[in-house]
């Protein structure tokens, strides 16, 4: 290997695996990205350890693409050492992005998730009600856990991002596009998102198939209707995310006749996906009778979690209210 | 901050056609009303984006007021429908959050309601005092980790 190479890592925090895998589905791509570039870290792949990260020089790492939320102790410690050590960090992932599925958890905190994962669920045995210690003593051994947060963070929460990658995985074109900024020094300003800035509707393919006048009598979940595979969702009555969330992810729940969810995040303008696109859903409600709005509202089962599936941690509130957890 | 010494802080957007004017008519006739209300003059009660509520919500708002002219008499034909709208379901999702309803309020105050206007700001506080604070502008924050 030559010594000019840059150098790259991957790591994971609070994440599915899902951006491991998009690295992968480069396919023949990740040959050429292989052969421009040194991977020296990637936990998920190749066995390189911690402190091989620690003996590294400072800033000798070119880039870092870091997936996941920050959700534990271990993961902030790890993304402040690949930070100290790398030139450009990218949040790869709506998780890291902006908080992600598992930013869904801020509706919780640490003690009702204990509660629930150990004890309450119906396939849990657990009399003793044991819950993860962050020290505990075996055999006069005194054994360590990362701590568990109240709350789900993006990973800009925690340390400086150069650049955020965005989607649920990333489309392998965005990736691909990065590398290659990356690795040609063609790079937007910093803090960009590296994806188109205009909304997923503009992308669409059912664009054309949305009305003049969009309006919504009756709300529909995908699963109690047959969805017409080329008409526009909102016109079917379905929560679609398409307005409020950036394009640049190819469309694939599209394409699989299912509704976007939002993990590109917003454009942008606009700094709360999910209070803008409740902004645009309730006006496109078509009544202007308040029993009947509360109506179709009550139909709504679960707006918070429907409008910030990706960007709860991101959000202007970011978490449900602590006294209120219960 | 003891319940006995809290004083609620209330965020209301006003649209510039009734509400506000109406606000105006209360503070021109001298009528007495909580201080506890910061108006903030929007052209209509549907140009209030939700981020704006949330927001308020978020730097230290204990209630946040939206007010509009009456149904039928926008000044825009429909902008305080599409803020009644954005009120239902924005009040249904608040809830998710651990933000009761009583604490987002919408109410249709014309120009020449000033002692409606009296009336809601009064009301709205003392409903704010007895749910108390929201202390919200810190939630999620970083200090909750039990970092340094």
């Amino acid at each position: 290997m030559s010594k000019a190479k840059p150098k790259v890592a991957f790591y994971w925090c609070s994440s599915c695996g899902g951006c491991e895998e998009s690295i992968v589905d480069l396919a023949e791509d990740i040959l050429k990205v292989v052969a421009a570039v040194d991977i020296v870290f990637w936990p998920v792949a190749l066995d390189f350890k911690k402190k091989d990260v620690e003996a590294m020089p400072d800033k000798s790492i070119a880039v870092s693409f870091i997936n996941g939320g920050i959700r534990m102790s271990e993961q902030e410690e790890m993304a402040h050492l690949l930070r100290r050590k790398s030139q450009l960090v990218v949040a790869h992932g709506a998780c890291a992005h902006l908080g992600g599925i598992p930013g869904l958890a801020n509706f919780w905190n640490k003690d009702t998730i204990f509660r629930k994962v150990y004890q309450t669920t119906v396939s849990t045995d657990n009399p003793g009600k044991i819950v993860p210690q962050e020290k505990s003593v075996v055999d006069g051994y005194e054994l360590t856990l990362p701590r568990f947060w109240d709350t789900v963070h993006p990973l800009n929460d925690v340390i400086d991002v150069d650049y955020f990658l965005p989607g649920c995985a990333p489309h392998r074109d965005l990736i691909i596009n990065a590398v290659t900024a990356i690795l040609e020094g063609k790079l937007p300003p910093k803090g960009s998102v590296l994806a188109p800035n205009k909304s997923c509707c503009e992308d669409c393919d059912r664009n054309d198939t949305k009305p003049e006048k969009l309006t919504i009598k009756e709300i529909k979940r995908p699963h109690e209707v047959l969805l017409d595979p080329e008409k526009c969702f909102l016109a079917q009555g379905v929560i679609c995310m398409g307005p409020a969330t950036r394009s640049g992810c190819g469309e694939r729940c599209i394409e699989g006749n299912m509704p976007c969810r939002g993990c590109m995040g917003p454009t942008d303008q606009v700094y709360d996906q999910g209070a803008k696109f409740l902004s645009a859903f309730a006006s496109i409600l078509d009544t202007n009778d308040e029993k009947e709005i509360e109506r179709i509202v009550s139909t709504i089962v679960d707006p918070a979690g429907t409008f910030y599936r990706f960007s709860l941690p991101s959000s202007i509130l970011k978490r449900k209210r602590m006294e209120a957890v219960k | 901050m003891s319940n006995g010494t809290f004083e609620p802080r209330l965020v209301g957007f006003l649209c510039n056609w009734c509400s506000y004017t109406g606000a105006d008519l209360a503070g021109t006739a001298r009528m007495v009303y909580a201080p506890n209300i910061r108006i903030i003059r929007v052209m209509c009660s549907g140009r209030v984006d939700p981020q704006f509520v949330l927001k308020a919500f978020r730097e230290g708002a204990d209630g946040v007021l939206i007010s509009g002219c009456h149904p039928g008499d926008c000044h825009y034909q429909e902008g305080n429908y599409k803020a009644l709208r954005r009120h239902r379901l924005l009040s249904k999702m608040l809830e998710q959050f651990g933000i009761e309803k009583e604490r987002f309020r919408l109410e249709w105050v014309s120009a020449s309601e000033g002692t409606k206007f009296q009336l809601v700001c009064n009301e709205f506080t003392e409903q704010i005092r007895k749910l108390g604070p929201l202390n919200l502008h810190q939630n999620g924050g970083r200090h909750e980790q039990g970092q340094a």
